[in-house]
């Protein structure tokens, strides 16, 4: 089964819609509530991340009975020191972003450890592709 | 102890999610950085922030805490209203810091 998002960027009324969304379909397909935790705030940080960085985005989530996959790509800026991005505190959000709580370079890291698999792909001034699979186990 | 008899027994207002206030409460998370939040606040805990903004109800949704308990006397704004009766979170209003609120709930629970 596929499901689609649209992320608008920039839009904090709307962020978190997708990640919402896809929980309660989960939840409607019966699986267990530490998985759902798992892919809620693994989605979630891309989410936000392509809200906050990227100007939006668009999700795929490909879900089976043994694993889901995640895709979530934006035609962003691009990340331009990956192994910095994923370390714990590293961020580059704006004051006005931070005001509301977020930027604490917590994301990337969140999404590394409540995921089985994560890689991403990215492309100065072209976008960035973050792929995660989580297992259903 | 469930959020409806935490918050009188410790004199919170209860300010959203009627629907949720059976839910029990297991534990106390402090933190106001949302990925902070969302990474280490255990499921079916009480977590108290100031940031009383719809991004809190996301992550308490998405994170699955009982409530959200704001402190120091915040209020939530009106979006944050909205968005906690669409996910069924319940919001909880304590006039006083944050450690002393999670200490009353630590010590009620
Ligand atoms: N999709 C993206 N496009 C461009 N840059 C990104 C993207 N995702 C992350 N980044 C960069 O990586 C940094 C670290 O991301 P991470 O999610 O860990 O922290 P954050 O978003 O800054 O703060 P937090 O997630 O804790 O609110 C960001 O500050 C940003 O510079
Ligand atoms: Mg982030």
């Amino acid at each position: 089964m596929t499901f689609n998002y649209d992320v608008p960027g920039d839009d904090f009324t709307r962020a978190g819609e997708a990640s919402g969304d896809l929980k309660k379909k989960l939840k409607k397909l019966g699986f267990p509530s530490s998985v759902i935790r798992r892919v809620s705030i693994a989605l979630y940080e891309g989410e936000i991340n392509m809200v906050i960085h990227a100007n939006g985005g668009h999700i795929t989530a490909d879900v089976n009975t043994d694993e889901i996959n995640l895709t979530l790509a934006d035609v962003g800026p691009g990340i331009p020191d990956i192994e910095k991005a994923m370390q714990d505190g590293y961020s580059t959000a704006s004051d006005q972003v931070r005001n509301l709580g977020f930027g604490a370079g917590m994301g990337l890291p969140n999404m590394k450890r409540n995921s089985d698999e994560i890689s991403i792909e990215t492309e100065l001034g072209v976008g960035t592709t973050v792929r995660m699979k989580i297992l259903n186990q | 102890m469930n959020v409806r008899d935490t918050a009188e027994k410790c004199g919170f207002e209860i300010v959203a999610g009627e629907e949720a206030l059976d839910r029990d409460i297991s534990g106390v998370y402090c933190c106001d950085l949302l990925s902070f939040a969302m990474g280490r606040a255990p499921e079916d805990c009480a977590w108290i922030t100031v940031m009383g903004n719809m991004n809190s109800v996301a992550v308490a949704s998405l994170a699955d805490v009982a409530c959200i308990v704001l402190c120091d006397g915040v209020r939530p704004d009106a979006e944050m209203m909205k968005k906690a009766r669409q996910e069924d979170i319940a919001i909880l209003c304590s006039g006083v810091p944050a450690f002393e609120t999670g200490k009353m709930i630590f010590d009620t629970i």
